[in-house]
């Protein structure tokens, strides 16, 4: 299947997963709050419904690695240093910024949200700039 | 396939808008014409954001997040997802994107506090 066609179906199922979110739950299925309202300090009261999700995400590529023996995941394209500088990146910019590609990407955008649509051009606008210096500036 | 997508100026991949558009559209469709106007089915009441007004915490957070995003080519969920393979690297970014957001967490808690002391103390 072509890669457009299988990035396609990937959008797709996550959509479902956003629309049942909403429309079952009544929540915004956005990965940064979600698992962030897990965290010390002051995790969130509703607790079980976060749990669900997260053990869904993980549970389903296990699921399929327990199937097929492969969970088809790439691995890191970068080495320690970088995962860990990059990690915490990723953590204080979603807490702060109340989003990922998820929260504010794909649920903002489809809620018309002014907040989250200005969010996505900002943090495509950063990420294709960091991709720039490290891969045609740096050499990295 | 995010590294891929956000090198515009070397070789680039557009998969992820497509990723994007299908997540999107489906999205979009969904929360107008699926999702009920007065409550969820199984929850008493939408849970929402209420911020409306594009602050520099917003701003601020996008702009590093996207440059986290960009360093390792993983945002959250596809971190999270990750983890089911086992590797050792997942879990460091995972575990550093916790740590991030805890601290954030700190933060903005030991702020609200001395915020919420301050208001008593002007009350005195």
């Amino acid at each position: 299947m072509h890669p457009f066609v299988l990035a396609a179906i990937g959008g797709v199922l996550i959509g479902i997963s956003a629309v049942l979110l909403m429309m079952l739950s009544g929540r915004i299925a956005g990965i940064s709050g979600i698992v962030g309202g897990l965290l010390p300090p002051a995790p969130a009261p509703d607790r079980s419904w976060r749990l669900a999700f997260v053990l869904g995400l993980i549970g389903a590529p296990a699921l399929l690695r327990a199937v097929t023996g492969d969970a088809h995941i790439g691995a890191p394209t970068v080495g320690m240093p970088m995962l860990v500088v990059a990690g915490l990146l990723v953590g204080i910019g979603t807490a702060l910024g109340s989003g990922c590609t998820s929260g504010h990407g794909i649920c903002g955008i489809s809620r018309l949200s002014p907040r989250s649509i200005i969010a996505v051009l900002v943090f495509m606008a950063t990420g294709i700039a960091t991709v720039f210096v490290t891969r045609h500036v740096i050499g990295a | 396939m995010i590294q891929g997508f956000l090198d515009i100026a070397g070789a680039w991949n557009p998969a992820l808008i497509f990723v994007m558009a299908g997540g999107v559209a489906v999205t979009f469709l969904g929360y107008r014409f699926l999702v009920p106007k007065s409550r969820p089915l199984w929850a008493s009441n939408f849970v929402l954001p209420k911020a409306t007004r594009i602050d520099a915490p917003l701003l601020a957070g996008a702009a590093i997040f996207g440059i986290g995003w960009g360093l390792a080519g993983y945002c959250p969920g596809p971190a999270v997802v990750s983890l089911a393979s086992g590797r050792t690297g997942v879990f460091v970014f995972v575990l550093s994107m916790l740590a991030g957001m805890m601290l954030v967490r700190w933060m903005r808690g030991a702020s609200r506090a001395s915020m919420s002391l301050r208001a008593a103390e002007e009350k005195l």
